[in-house]
């Protein structure tokens, strides 16, 4: 999802037996559904766990304005350019929420911002894919912020307090971008031959990227034991994926394009749809730093970072001067 | 990247005449650009009408293990609820 493949910090789920009293005592409130709180006793792999996952959630956030800030300028009337503005502003206002949950745990921003920038932590692998017509710009809406809603709205019920709370905040503005996503590649599917052909494109290039941000199939998800015990994660990947392939097929089959994907077929007997396997040799590939945009990503990231250094600095210093003359003025 | 800004709690005031509510955070480095973000972060769909912003810092809290000691007391003190008092009905709504 927005955070893939988190690597759990722990040895293992320990039975009630092998816990300490006050391990014991904190499964007990996570059970009992009681939220945990920054000043609260914890773990330390659920501290640092947590922070891997919500620093890469927000990477995401963050990164993930790019794709779309691509096409600020170029979207097809005044309306919807205001629109998508509104949204990348928003992705900004949602990568805040999740680094200031982060910092309740004792992380500060900066630091994990630099982690990213060294390479050593991850953002989710959908946006190391292009933009490249205006119907992919309705396709992410709908589909990349349609599957993070399904994953969001799970990790609402998430054991840590301020991590749901900013999940609780984010599913409520997230609704206003799958839907204006939707709104957009209607116009482009019942449109000219040429905009179908490019809603088609879109949805069929962004298919597979979108169904791999779920993460490796729950076989191959090794680390996820600990981090269901501990409510850090809610639903298991390959749930998650199976909710948004029924509710997305209904919705592609209303704009009238084809399915992405040749085997997706209804399932009488599962009560849900059947769909082939993403090349998940691609996915580990994008994860790895080798995807169509990784490069450009964080290049364009760390000279956003770089260049406005002298803005935050200058800031700063201004606040210590003023704060230092009203000292000498008292 | 030693200069942080510091962190700021935000507080804002709902449409309704309620009290201001803690929201969220965010990093500025005074308390004019608290303001400046917190409305940019904050109030951007009609949540708000005045904003109080606070340095982290400032805020003293009460310890998660005072818990017991501070707030189970008052479980026991039933009778300061008015549900504790049962009223004849003809006496008419109190």
């Amino acid at each position: 999802m927005y955070a893939q493949m988190i690597k759990t910090a722990s040895a293992g789920v320990k039975s009630r037996e092998e816990m300490t009293d006050q391990e014991r005592e904190f499964q007990d409130k996570i059970d009992n559904d009681i939220k945990i709180e920054p000043r609260d006793w914890m773990p330390d792999d659920y501290r640092r766990t947590l922070i891997r996952q919500i620093g890469q959630h927000a990477h995401s956030e963050v990164v993930g304005q790019l794709p779309e800030g691509n096409w600020i300028t170029r979207a097809p009337t005044l309306e919807r350019k205001a629109i998508l503005l509104a949204k990348v502003q928003d992705e900004a206002g949602h990568g805040l929420y999740l680094y200031s949950a982060a910092e309740t745990l004792g992380e500060s921003r900066d630091e994990l911002v630099r982690l990213l920038h060294e390479g050593r932590m991850k953002y989710s692998s959908i946006f190391n894919y292009p933009t490249l017509n205006w119907a992919d710009i309705g396709a992410v809406g709908w589909l990349v912020d349609g599957a993070a809603i399904v994953n969001q709205v799970a990790l609402q019920r998430t054991s840590y307090g301020p991590y749901s709370r900013a999940m609780i905040r984010i599913c409520k503005e997230e609704s206003f971008h799958a839907r204006q996503g939707y709104h957009a590649i209607m116009k482009m599917a019942f449109g000219t031959p040429e905009q179908t052909r490019q809603a088609q494109s879109a949805v069929d290039r962004l298919w597979f990227p979108a169904i791999m941000m779920f993460g490796p199939t729950d076989a191959d998800s090794t680390n996820s034991d600990q981090s269901m015990a501990w409510k850090i994660k809610v639903k298991s990947n390959d749930e998650l994926r199976q909710q948004f392939v029924d509710q997305t097929v209904p919705q592609i089959e209303y704009l009238g394009l084809d399915l992405p994907d040749p085997n997706i077929k209804w399932n009488e007997e599962r009560g849900h749809y059947d769909f082939s396997d993403p090349d998940w040799s691609e996915f580990f590939n994008v994860i790895k730093g080798n995807g169509p945009c990784n490069v450009d990503r964080m290049k364009d990231r760390v000279a956003a970072w770089d260049d406005g250094e002298w803005v935050r600095d200058g800031l700063l210093a201004h606040a210590q001067k003023k704060a230092a003359a009203k000292v000498a003025a008292e | 990247m030693k200069n942080e800004w510091p962190l700021w709690e935000i507080f804002i005031r709902g449409q309704h005449g309620m009290s201001h509510r803690h929201v969220g955070s965010l990093h500025a480095p005074d308390a004019e650009m608290a303001i400046k973000n917190a409305r940019d972060v904050y109030t951007r769909r009609n949540e708000g009408v005045s904003i109080w912003v606070v340095e982290a810092k400032h805020i003293s809290a009460t310890a998660p293990g005072d818990k017991g000691p501070l707030f189970e007391p008052s479980e026991s003190k039933i009778y300061r609820h008015p549900t504790f008092f049962d009223i004849p009905e003809e006496v008419g709504s109190m």
